[in-house]
């Protein structure tokens, strides 16, 4: 027999199966479009569940290319300054970062496609039980109770396989959202240890821009001074001029200390 | 005939279109048969494609039962050995 066969076949007794049976057949139509609801209840929230689980890594691959792009401008400093050595481990960490970036946007695409087919489902399931709904409300009306079993049965088992089909692919999108869910946390982990710089934290700061600000302070320090060399002599000849000037810092210098007191005092 | 693929929805599929759809369908069994997964990535592919194109879309508010049913479009060769041997197939 056909492969297509032999799938229809053991799908359909499946779904006849789950399908619970109530000795007065309108029970059965009632019992039954309570679990349709329950089905479209649980779809709703399969779809915002993949979408969560899509933002999250959307915000995941911001943090990672923030940090990717803050590597690429230390690498930049760090030439500029000669030192080739920084310059080579911060594009070291960016490639290592660039590959988790590619992943986390297939895994991206992925939980877009999820999204998609389960919305997709949750319209035709939607569409069906509106069917059953007419169709159940027509059965209960009109027919004898043997005419009503046949069309139950012929709507019971419309509406069975499509329930067999969206129970499947909640199934199928919780599974993918699952594993795609234990990767983003131990991103977040990393994120979190530091490892990758979160750049996210406020006065965060790694030691690759430690040692480039202490170089950067340090060329400032030697420039500053190499500035005040320069002009230290035709300035030594007019300081008298400059009396008011040095005059008012003393003040400047007694407010600042009163408003580091008051910091402690506050502390 | 109505044709659902899982995860698609139902399809109407012109009779004179079968013939060709069986001989797919027959390479798709005969690469499970083998357990090859490549081969059956390809026969299944080919397979879907033959009925998306041959057929249009079942009216939506219907409760017809399919006449066939197919895999998922990105069901393994394990999965589909599920289907057929009928474990885990309707979660509840």
């Amino acid at each position: 027999m056909s492969l297509m066969k032999r799938i229809s076949l053991i799908f359909r007794s499946k779904a006849n199966t789950a399908l619970d049976r109530a000795e007065d057949p309108r029970q059965t139509l009632d019992y039954s479009y309570q679990r349709q609801q329950d089905l479209l209840v649980k779809v709703r929230r399969g779809v915002a569940d993949v979408a969560t689980s899509r933002k999250r890594v959307e915000l995941q691959v911001n943090q990672l290319e923030a940090q990717a792009s803050k590597l690429q401008g230390q690498a930049e400093k760090a030439i500029s300054v000669g030192r080739e050595d920084l310059a080579r481990e911060a594009l070291t960490r960016k490639s290592g970062l660039t590959s988790q970036i590619t992943d986390l946007k297939t895994q991206h695409a992925q939980l877009q496609g999820e999204e998609e087919k389960l919305t997709l489902a949750q319209q035709r399931l939607q569409a069906k039980v509106e069917a059953f709904r007419t169709r159940k409300e027509t059965i209960k009306a009109t027919y004898t109770a043997a005419e009503a079993q046949t069309k139950i049965n012929e709507a019971m088992s419309g509406i069975g396989e499509e329930m067999g089909d969206v129970g499947m692919a909640i199934q199928r999108a919780e599974d993918k959202t699952a594993q795609m869910q234990a990767r983003a946390g131990a991103i977040d982990e990393l994120l979190a240890s530091g490892a990758l710089d979160d750049v996210t934290q406020p006065g965060g700061s790694d030691d690759i821009s430690r040692e480039l600000d202490a170089l950067s302070s340090g060329s400032d320090v030697e420039a500053e001074l190499a500035r005040l060399k320069a002009s230290s002599q035709p300035q030594a000849i007019e300081a008298a001029d400059d009396g008011d000037i040095l005059q008012g810092e003393p003040e400047q210098a007694e407010s600042a200390s009163d408003a580091t007191t008051t910091d402690e005092g506050r502390a | 005939m109505i044709i659902r693929i899982l995860g698609e929805g139902q399809f109407d599929v012109p009779d004179e279109a079968v013939t060709t759809l069986n001989q797919l369908d027959a390479t798709v069994e005969a690469s499970i048969e083998a357990g090859d997964e490549a081969a059956f990535r390809i026969a299944l592919d080919g397979l879907l494609a033959g009925v998306r194109e041959s057929a249009a879309p079942h009216e939506e508010g219907s409760l017809d039962s399919s006449d066939l049913i197919l895999p998922h479009a990105d069901a393994t060769l394990d999965e589909v050995r599920d289907l057929l041997s009928g474990d885990g197939l309707i979660p509840g």
